[in-house]
């Protein structure tokens, strides 16, 4: 009876696999086709076999769109996969990926190069090539300190909600400081601030993507392993102890994996927000299942999509302007989740 | 010795405050022992330390005869299985997913199930008679048909040791009364199983051993019958001599 249940399961599970993998790729074809310069389809697909010969076209795709897609690819996996991890550890359905802080950790190491690292030195070369790394450089730092800190605790902490709490608290005094350094800035840095909370999936070139790929895939692969350590959490801190797991090992591994993930995507792209939260309630509500060896590999599938189909949509296709992503990403996604709770009114048993 | 013994044991939170000082118990396996005592008394916070979820104030407990300080948490895990109070934290999962976490221990990096590991889940299934609800999801069932599958899933956890904290409350009588003799049915099939419970009368005639705590008295132990007939289990419990229990 175990035998022909999880036939039939492991199928639905295979063909819903099997379904994301195709959506995947037409969403991120459809990305490389749409945008403020409509690329033929056929174009992209003689680009790929290397028969295109339009430069104009080739340049574009080269340079802006496959870049951006395979940006929107990874960071829409690892944001979601972060917040997956996130609810399951801490039990709650309201966690996302930047739950301990992280974005708020990324903002103030940005906030700090913006406001005062131009008003000190002057000697940092803000144009090119030169900002581009540093803003990720200084966003990264500002994320593993915070990080550093929460993990420090939860080496003193058993219970992880109370680990949740430092962990909101430490980016509560984060934004404070980011709010502080605003208010003694100038208007054009503020701006430049403002602009990096926007969030953006274009601005990273293919030297930034040989960093950013590798290391959001081995986060990827990281949490693929943590499955069964996050099944045991199912339960409760309790019961996984009691069935073996170490606690605070097991706890620690996934915080990193999260912030290995959720880090790269706020230090390359800036905050993105939703995904994180929505995709891994979504995952559970279409499959129904609570299982992190069967959702793991849907949520990854269904992170990149939506990213991307947000992506698509913030480009406006056929207009000139492009609108924030992190802005289109709740705007967007926050009404397709209230429908999808008042459809199935289970989310209290999604979790 | 297989299964658990203490060395003067004493339970508590640190930094002074001692709930039971003194216990020296033995628990092995084929045995069905009942824990009863009063609410607050230390009867939860002795099956957490028993099962290394808390640590001991002082004393030494020794499993398998050795001390239990020497193992790793999944070498106790595989002698020793727990039911909690209260229901688990996500309830949607089936219960062959539930029952199938109980071989967490046994499991590689994945925990991808093997043959062996499917066969202890369906005798897990059968032992508790649940084989008709093996696919439906927790938030689905009765309190009485979860309970079993949360000690379905500490069979199939195959340690020599279950131990389950009030597994008979929330429970109508009809199941009490079932999920006991299920019990009973477990320690009889060579397993040591220690529930804490204040089902007193029920439990009287199902369990081997009785373990009384108190405030103010000494830990102690004794055959179940022995410590009705002397009257014992009335002074711990504060009963008054016209309540009958066996």
């Amino acid at each position: 009876m175990i035998e022909s249940n999880q036939d039939e399961s492991k199928k639905k599970w295979e063909s819903a696999l099997m379904a994301l993998l195709v959506i995947l790729i037409l969403c991120f074809l459809l990305s490389l086709t749409l945008g403020s310069v409509k690329i033929p389809f056929s174009f992209v697909i003689n680009y790929f076999t290397g028969q295109g010969n339009n430069e104009i076209w080739s340049n574009i795709l080269e340079n802006f769109r496959l870049p951006k897609a395979i940006t929107a690819t990874l960071a829409g996996s690892a944001l979601a996969i972060s917040g997956l991890q996130m609810q399951t550890l801490f039990r709650n359905p309201l966690a996302g990926p930047f739950i301990l802080g992280i974005s708020s950790g990324a903002g103030l190491g940005v906030a700090l190069v913006i406001f005062l690292g131009i008003s000190i030195g002057g000697f940092i070369e803000l144009s090119g090539i030169g900002r581009s790394w540093l803003l990720v450089g200084a966003s990264a730092v500002g994320s593993f300190l915070v990080l550093s800190i929460v993990l420090l605790a939860s080496f003193r902490i058993r219970s992880g909600v109370s680990l949740l709490i430092i962990g909101l608290m430490f980016g509560s005094a984060a934004s404070a400081l980011v709010s502080i350094l605003q208010y003694f800035s100038h208007a054009e840095n503020i701006q430049s601030y403002v602009i990096w909370s926007f969030g953006s999936l274009g601005s990273l070139s293919w030297d930034e993507l040989s960093v950013f790929t590798p290391i959001v895939i081995a986060g990827l692969l990281l949490s693929l392993f943590l499955s069964k350590q996050l099944n045991a959490l199912l339960l409760g801190e309790d019961y996984a102890e009691s069935m073996g797991l170490q606690l605070k090992t097991a706890r620690m591994l996934i915080i990193i994996c999260t912030s290995i993930l959720a880090g790269t995507v706020t230090a390359f792209c800036g905050p993105i927000a939703f995904i994180g939260l929505a995709i891994p309630h979504i995952a559970r509500m279409l499959f129904n299942t609570g299982n992190h060896l069967l959702l793991t590999p849907l949520v990854i599938l269904l992170g990149a999509i939506t990213l991307l189909a947000f992506d698509i949509i913030a480009q406006l296709p056929g207009l000139q302007e492009t609108l924030p992503i992190n802005a289109i990403t709740s705007l967007f996604g926050a009404p397709f989740v209230i429908w999808l709770i008042l459809r199935r009114s289970n989310i209290k048993y999604s979790l | 010795m297989k299964g658990i013994r203490s060395n003067d044991l004493t339970i508590g939170y640190p930094p002074d405050k001692r709930l039971i000082e003194n216990i020296n118990l033995k628990f092995t396996p084929g045995n069905f022992v009942a824990l009863v005592g009063q609410n607050g008394v230390g009867k939860s916070t002795l099956i957490r330390t028993l099962t290394g979820l808390h640590p001991a104030l002082a004393g030494e407990i020794v499993l398998d005869g050795e001390s239990v300080s020497t193992y790793s948490q999944t070498e106790i895990a595989k002698k020793i299985a727990v039911v909690l109070t209260g229901k688990p934290e996500s309830l949607n999962l089936s219960v062959l997913e539930l029952i199938a976490l109980g071989r967490h221990p046994h499991t590689g990096w994945l925990g991808v199930l093997k043959e062996t590991d499917k066969e202890v889940i369906e005798a897990a299934l059968s032992q508790m008679e649940i084989n008709y609800i093996a696919t439906k999801k927790l938030f689905e069932l009765s309190d009485g048909q979860l309970q079993k599958v949360m000690i379905a899933r500490a069979l199939a956890q195959d340690t020599e040791l279950i131990i389950l904290d009030e597994p008979t409350s929330h429970l109508d009588l009809k199941n009490k009364i079932e999920v006991l003799e299920l019990l009973r049915k477990i320690a009889k099939s060579g397993k040591g199983v220690l529930i804490s419970t204040h089902e007193i009368q029920l439990t009287a005639s199902a369990c081997d051993e009785f373990w009384c705590v108190d405030f103010g008295m000494p830990f102690l132990t004794g055959p179940a019958k022995e410590i009705v007939d002397t009257g014992v289990l009335h002074e711990y419990l504060h009963l008054p001599s016209t309540v009958r229990i066996l």
